[in-house]
Protein backbone atom coordinates (compact mmCIF):
# COMPACT_ATOMS: atom_id res chain seq x y z
CA UNK A 1 0.00 0.00 0.00
CA UNK A 2 1.65 3.65 -1.08
CA UNK A 3 2.15 5.94 1.78
CA UNK A 4 -1.24 6.28 3.97
CA UNK A 5 -1.60 8.82 6.74
CA UNK A 6 0.18 6.88 10.32
CA UNK A 7 -2.81 7.38 12.20
CA UNK A 8 -1.51 5.23 14.99
CA UNK A 9 1.02 7.48 15.99
CA UNK A 10 -0.29 10.59 17.27
CA UNK A 11 0.59 14.12 15.86
CA UNK A 12 3.21 16.12 17.22
CA UNK A 13 2.30 19.83 18.04
CA UNK A 14 5.19 22.22 18.99
CA UNK A 15 3.31 25.16 21.29
CA UNK A 16 5.52 28.39 21.93
CA UNK A 17 4.19 30.28 24.91
CA UNK A 18 6.30 32.67 27.17
CA UNK A 19 3.32 32.82 30.07
CA UNK A 20 3.70 29.42 32.00
CA UNK A 21 0.01 28.58 32.97
CA UNK A 22 -0.74 29.31 29.45
CA UNK A 23 1.86 27.04 28.38
CA UNK A 24 0.27 24.05 30.99
CA UNK A 25 -3.08 24.74 29.23
CA UNK A 26 -2.53 24.33 26.11
CA UNK A 27 -0.43 21.30 26.92
CA UNK A 28 -3.06 19.54 28.46
CA UNK A 29 -5.61 21.10 25.93
CA UNK A 30 -3.40 19.13 23.26
CA UNK A 31 -2.78 16.23 25.17
CA UNK A 32 -5.99 15.84 25.69
CA UNK A 33 -6.91 15.48 22.07
CA UNK A 34 -4.48 13.07 21.76
CA UNK A 35 -1.96 15.25 20.22
CA UNK A 36 1.67 14.68 21.28
CA UNK A 37 3.29 18.01 22.84
CA UNK A 38 6.39 19.36 23.16
CA UNK A 39 6.47 23.30 24.31
CA UNK A 40 9.09 26.29 24.94
CA UNK A 41 9.17 29.45 26.14
CA UNK A 42 10.16 31.89 23.06
CA UNK A 43 10.35 31.68 19.30
CA UNK A 44 14.17 31.49 19.40
CA UNK A 45 14.02 27.98 21.06
CA UNK A 46 11.44 27.23 18.83
CA UNK A 47 13.57 27.82 16.14
CA UNK A 48 16.43 25.66 17.42
CA UNK A 49 13.97 22.89 18.44
CA UNK A 50 13.26 22.74 14.82
CA UNK A 51 16.66 23.01 13.83
CA UNK A 52 17.17 26.84 12.60
CA UNK A 53 19.74 28.07 14.67
CA UNK A 54 19.66 31.68 13.71
CA UNK A 55 18.98 33.59 10.43
CA UNK A 56 22.37 33.66 9.22
CA UNK A 57 22.38 29.74 9.09
CA UNK A 58 22.81 29.09 5.17
CA UNK A 59 22.57 25.35 6.35
CA UNK A 60 19.52 23.45 5.13
CA UNK A 61 18.15 21.47 7.82
CA UNK A 62 15.91 18.78 6.48
CA UNK A 63 12.62 18.05 9.01
CA UNK A 64 13.73 14.23 8.41
CA UNK A 65 16.76 15.43 10.56
CA UNK A 66 14.61 16.47 13.34
CA UNK A 67 14.57 13.92 16.04
CA UNK A 68 10.78 13.90 16.14
CA UNK A 69 9.04 15.13 13.14
CA UNK A 70 6.80 18.05 13.89
CA UNK A 71 3.36 18.36 12.66
CA UNK A 72 1.89 21.54 13.16
CA UNK A 73 2.80 24.95 15.10
CA UNK A 74 0.85 26.99 17.68
CA UNK A 75 2.51 30.07 18.67
CA UNK A 76 1.29 32.94 20.97
CA UNK A 77 1.28 36.20 19.13
CA UNK A 78 2.73 38.61 22.20
CA UNK A 79 6.10 37.00 23.01
CA UNK A 80 9.30 39.35 24.34
CA UNK A 81 12.26 39.52 21.40
CA UNK A 82 10.51 37.45 18.86
CA UNK A 83 6.99 37.66 18.64
CA UNK A 84 4.78 34.90 17.41
CA UNK A 85 4.50 37.04 13.92
CA UNK A 86 8.30 36.99 13.66
CA UNK A 87 8.36 33.18 14.11
CA UNK A 88 5.84 32.89 11.81
CA UNK A 89 7.60 34.51 9.08
CA UNK A 90 11.22 33.17 10.02
CA UNK A 91 9.18 29.27 9.77
CA UNK A 92 7.85 30.29 6.26
CA UNK A 93 10.94 31.58 5.05
CA UNK A 94 12.63 28.45 5.32
CA UNK A 95 12.53 25.75 3.04
CA UNK A 96 12.49 22.81 5.37
CA UNK A 97 10.05 24.40 7.61
CA UNK A 98 7.14 26.40 5.17
CA UNK A 99 4.78 23.60 4.61
CA UNK A 100 4.37 22.72 8.54
CA UNK A 101 1.09 24.58 9.45
CA UNK A 102 1.01 27.16 12.17
CA UNK A 103 -1.43 28.44 14.18
CA UNK A 104 -1.36 31.80 15.84
CA UNK A 105 -2.96 32.32 19.77
CA UNK A 106 -3.82 36.08 20.84
CA UNK A 107 -5.42 37.35 23.25
CA UNK A 108 -6.78 40.32 21.47
CA UNK A 109 -8.91 40.49 18.61
CA UNK A 110 -6.81 42.86 16.08
CA UNK A 111 -8.49 42.30 13.03
CA UNK A 112 -5.39 43.98 11.07
CA UNK A 113 -2.94 41.62 13.72
CA UNK A 114 -5.23 38.25 12.11
CA UNK A 115 -5.37 39.36 8.60
CA UNK A 116 -1.19 40.50 8.37
CA UNK A 117 -0.77 36.92 10.37
CA UNK A 118 -2.81 35.30 7.91
CA UNK A 119 -1.72 36.64 4.96
CA UNK A 120 2.22 35.60 6.39
CA UNK A 121 0.48 32.32 5.93
CA UNK A 122 -0.67 31.35 9.22
CA UNK A 123 -3.26 28.74 8.93
CA UNK A 124 -5.29 29.30 11.74
CA UNK A 125 -5.67 32.45 14.53
CA UNK A 126 -7.38 31.36 17.99
CA UNK A 127 -8.66 33.93 20.26
CA UNK A 128 -7.19 33.26 24.30
CA UNK A 129 -8.32 31.42 26.30
CA UNK A 130 -8.18 28.57 23.60
CA UNK A 131 -10.83 26.25 24.13
CA UNK A 132 -11.28 22.09 23.35
CA UNK A 133 -13.46 22.88 20.75
CA UNK A 134 -10.75 24.71 19.03
CA UNK A 135 -8.30 21.91 19.13
CA UNK A 136 -10.50 19.76 16.26
CA UNK A 137 -9.23 22.58 14.61
CA UNK A 138 -6.01 21.84 14.25
CA UNK A 139 -6.09 17.92 12.45
CA UNK A 140 -7.33 19.14 9.37
CA UNK A 141 -4.83 21.80 8.84
CA UNK A 142 -2.23 18.59 9.63
CA UNK A 143 -3.76 16.36 7.17
CA UNK A 144 -4.36 18.93 4.23
CA UNK A 145 -0.50 19.61 4.11
CA UNK A 146 0.57 15.90 3.88
CA UNK A 147 -1.81 15.52 1.14
CA UNK A 148 -0.57 18.96 -0.58
CA UNK A 149 3.04 17.42 0.31
CA UNK A 150 1.81 14.09 -1.08
CA UNK A 151 0.42 15.23 -4.14
CA UNK A 152 3.17 17.18 -4.86
CA UNK A 153 5.64 14.16 -4.84
CA UNK A 154 3.14 11.96 -6.56
CA UNK A 155 3.25 14.56 -9.58
CA UNK A 156 6.40 14.67 -9.35
CA UNK A 157 6.62 11.20 -10.23
CA UNK A 158 3.75 11.14 -12.66
CA UNK A 159 5.88 13.97 -14.49
CA UNK A 160 8.75 11.68 -15.22
CA UNK A 161 6.88 8.52 -16.61
CA UNK A 162 4.94 8.73 -19.74
CA UNK A 163 1.77 10.63 -19.94
CA UNK A 164 -0.22 8.62 -22.98
CA UNK A 165 -0.32 5.94 -20.21
CA UNK A 166 -2.12 7.29 -17.83
CA UNK A 167 -3.45 4.35 -16.09
CA UNK A 168 -5.63 5.89 -13.70
CA UNK A 169 -8.41 3.62 -12.13
CA UNK A 170 -11.17 6.08 -11.18
CA UNK A 171 -10.58 7.47 -14.82
CA UNK A 172 -13.53 5.44 -16.88
CA UNK A 173 -15.03 8.47 -18.80
CA UNK A 174 -13.63 7.91 -22.85
CA UNK A 175 -14.45 10.24 -25.88
CA UNK A 176 -14.86 9.15 -29.18
CA UNK A 177 -12.53 11.30 -30.32
CA UNK A 178 -8.72 10.16 -29.72
CA UNK A 179 -7.01 12.96 -30.02
CA UNK A 180 -9.09 15.27 -26.90
CA UNK A 181 -9.57 11.52 -25.31
CA UNK A 182 -5.41 11.87 -24.88
CA UNK A 183 -5.60 16.02 -23.49
CA UNK A 184 -8.95 14.88 -21.65
CA UNK A 185 -7.01 12.02 -19.63
CA UNK A 186 -4.02 14.11 -19.30
CA UNK A 187 -5.95 16.74 -17.39
CA UNK A 188 -8.70 14.43 -15.64
CA UNK A 189 -5.09 13.34 -14.22
CA UNK A 190 -4.55 16.02 -12.66
CA UNK A 191 -8.10 16.45 -11.09
CA UNK A 192 -8.66 12.93 -10.12
CA UNK A 193 -4.98 12.64 -8.45
CA UNK A 194 -6.49 14.07 -5.45
CA UNK A 195 -9.04 11.87 -5.24
CA UNK A 196 -7.54 9.39 -5.24
CA UNK A 197 -4.55 10.36 -2.52
CA UNK A 198 -7.94 10.50 -0.20
CA UNK A 199 -9.60 7.40 -0.94
CA UNK A 200 -6.04 5.58 -0.05
CA UNK A 201 -6.19 7.87 3.09
CA UNK A 202 -9.04 6.78 4.32
CA UNK B 1 -14.79 15.69 58.69
CA UNK B 2 -16.68 13.04 56.98
CA UNK B 3 -16.32 13.34 53.04
CA UNK B 4 -19.61 14.67 52.19
CA UNK B 5 -19.57 17.39 54.53
CA UNK B 6 -16.14 18.36 52.95
CA UNK B 7 -17.49 17.83 49.66
CA UNK B 8 -20.42 20.42 50.72
CA UNK B 9 -18.00 22.88 52.33
CA UNK B 10 -16.07 22.88 48.09
CA UNK B 11 -19.30 23.09 46.49
CA UNK B 12 -19.96 25.77 48.94
CA UNK B 13 -16.68 27.75 48.02
CA UNK B 14 -17.09 27.07 44.13
CA UNK B 15 -20.38 28.27 43.62
CA UNK B 16 -19.84 31.83 45.53
CA UNK B 17 -16.45 31.95 43.67
CA UNK B 18 -18.73 31.84 40.51
CA UNK B 19 -21.81 33.82 41.84
CA UNK B 20 -19.53 36.61 42.90
CA UNK B 21 -17.71 36.89 39.88
CA UNK B 22 -14.30 36.13 41.33
CA UNK B 23 -14.47 33.07 38.92
CA UNK B 24 -15.36 32.87 35.24
CA UNK B 25 -16.78 30.10 32.71
CA UNK B 26 -12.91 29.47 31.91
CA UNK B 27 -12.28 28.47 35.01
CA UNK B 28 -14.95 25.72 34.56
CA UNK B 29 -13.00 24.59 31.43
CA UNK B 30 -10.23 24.10 33.09
CA UNK B 31 -12.19 21.79 36.29
CA UNK B 32 -13.86 19.85 32.59
CA UNK B 33 -10.15 19.88 31.21
CA UNK B 34 -9.10 17.84 34.55
CA UNK B 35 -11.89 15.39 34.62
CA UNK B 36 -11.65 14.49 30.70
CA UNK B 37 -8.06 13.94 30.70
CA UNK B 38 -8.09 12.06 33.80
CA UNK B 39 -5.29 14.48 35.24
CA UNK B 40 -5.99 15.08 38.67
CA UNK B 41 -3.83 17.50 39.70
CA UNK B 42 -4.13 19.68 36.79
CA UNK B 43 -6.61 22.08 38.35
CA UNK B 44 -4.20 22.73 41.25
CA UNK B 45 -1.11 23.14 39.17
CA UNK B 46 -2.13 25.74 36.92
CA UNK B 47 -4.02 27.48 39.69
CA UNK B 48 -0.75 27.83 41.29
CA UNK B 49 1.94 28.57 38.55
CA UNK B 50 -0.96 31.32 38.08
CA UNK B 51 -0.63 32.58 41.87
CA UNK B 52 3.23 32.45 41.53
CA UNK B 53 3.21 33.94 38.20
CA UNK B 54 0.77 37.09 38.99
CA UNK B 55 2.61 37.54 42.46
CA UNK B 56 5.88 38.23 40.37
CA UNK B 57 3.96 40.54 38.55
CA UNK B 58 2.56 42.55 41.28
CA UNK B 59 5.87 43.04 42.65
CA UNK B 60 7.29 44.13 39.59
CA UNK B 61 4.78 46.45 39.24
CA UNK B 62 5.12 47.70 42.62
CA UNK B 63 9.03 48.40 41.69
CA UNK B 64 8.17 50.15 38.37
CA UNK B 65 5.47 52.05 40.04
CA UNK B 66 7.37 53.93 42.52
CA UNK B 67 10.56 55.18 40.46
CA UNK B 68 10.69 58.89 39.78
CA UNK B 69 9.83 58.65 36.53
CA UNK B 70 7.80 55.61 35.58
CA UNK B 71 8.09 53.44 32.70
CA UNK B 72 4.56 52.96 31.64
CA UNK B 73 5.37 50.87 28.51
CA UNK B 74 7.17 48.46 30.71
CA UNK B 75 4.26 48.86 33.10
CA UNK B 76 1.68 47.89 30.24
CA UNK B 77 3.70 45.01 29.35
CA UNK B 78 3.51 43.19 32.34
CA UNK B 79 -0.50 44.44 32.67
CA UNK B 80 -0.91 42.63 29.80
CA UNK B 81 0.66 39.46 30.85
CA UNK B 82 -1.45 39.37 34.06
CA UNK B 83 -4.16 39.84 32.20
CA UNK B 84 -3.54 37.16 29.74
CA UNK B 85 -2.72 34.91 32.51
CA UNK B 86 -6.18 35.76 34.67
CA UNK B 87 -8.27 35.50 31.55
CA UNK B 88 -6.55 31.71 30.95
CA UNK B 89 -7.82 30.72 34.71
CA UNK B 90 -10.68 32.13 34.72
CA UNK B 91 -9.57 34.57 37.25
CA UNK B 92 -12.48 37.07 35.84
CA UNK B 93 -12.02 39.79 38.77
CA UNK B 94 -8.94 40.42 38.55
CA UNK B 95 -8.73 40.54 34.27
CA UNK B 96 -11.31 43.33 34.57
CA UNK B 97 -9.14 45.23 36.94
CA UNK B 98 -6.05 44.44 34.34
CA UNK B 99 -8.21 45.53 31.65
CA UNK B 100 -8.87 49.29 33.29
CA UNK B 101 -5.34 49.47 34.35
CA UNK B 102 -3.88 48.65 30.75
CA UNK B 103 -6.08 52.16 30.15
CA UNK B 104 -5.07 54.24 32.77
CA UNK B 105 -1.46 53.02 31.45
CA UNK B 106 -2.38 54.26 28.11
CA UNK B 107 -3.28 57.70 29.73
CA UNK B 108 0.14 57.63 31.56
CA UNK B 109 -1.89 58.31 34.63
CA UNK B 110 0.68 57.30 37.17
CA UNK B 111 -2.15 57.64 40.43
CA UNK B 112 -4.56 55.68 38.64
CA UNK B 113 -2.02 53.18 38.24
CA UNK B 114 -0.77 53.12 41.86
CA UNK B 115 -5.00 53.01 43.27
CA UNK B 116 -5.17 49.92 40.07
CA UNK B 117 -2.48 47.87 41.91
CA UNK B 118 -4.10 48.18 44.72
CA UNK B 119 -7.03 47.10 43.62
CA UNK B 120 -5.46 44.28 42.02
CA UNK B 121 -3.03 42.99 44.55
CA UNK B 122 -6.11 43.10 46.99
CA UNK B 123 -8.65 41.14 44.45
CA UNK B 124 -5.35 38.91 43.73
CA UNK B 125 -4.88 37.86 47.31
CA UNK B 126 -8.25 37.19 48.21
CA UNK B 127 -8.43 35.05 45.06
CA UNK B 128 -5.42 33.45 45.94
CA UNK B 129 -6.57 32.46 49.50
CA UNK B 130 -9.79 30.90 48.12
CA UNK B 131 -8.00 28.95 45.73
CA UNK B 132 -5.45 27.68 48.84
CA UNK B 133 -8.81 26.40 50.61
CA UNK B 134 -10.14 24.87 47.68
CA UNK B 135 -7.19 23.00 47.12
CA UNK B 136 -7.04 22.30 51.13
CA UNK B 137 -10.38 21.08 50.85
CA UNK B 138 -9.65 18.53 47.78
CA UNK B 139 -7.13 17.51 49.13
CA UNK B 140 -8.51 16.28 52.49
CA UNK B 141 -11.50 14.97 50.56
CA UNK B 142 -8.87 13.04 48.43
CA UNK B 143 -7.66 11.62 51.77
CA UNK B 144 -10.76 10.03 52.69
CA UNK B 145 -11.46 8.25 49.61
Amino acid sequence: MAAAVATETPFHVLAVDDSLPDRKLIERLLKTSSFQVTTVDSGSKALQFLGLHDDHSPVPVHTDQLDVAVNLIITDYCMPGMTGYDLLKKIKESSSLRDIPVVIMSSENIPSRINRCLEEGADEFFLKPVRLSDMNKLKPHILKSRCREHYHQEQHQQSDSNSDECSNPTNTSSSSDSSSNRKRKAADNEEILPQANRSRHS
Amino acid sequence: MAAAALREQLNALLSSMFASGLVDDQFQQLQMLQEDGGTPGFVAEVVTLFCDDADRIISELAALLEQPIVDFDKVDAYVHQLKGSSASVGAQKVKFTCMQFRQLCQDKNRDGCIMALAVVRNEFYDLRNKFQTMLQLEQQIQAQQ
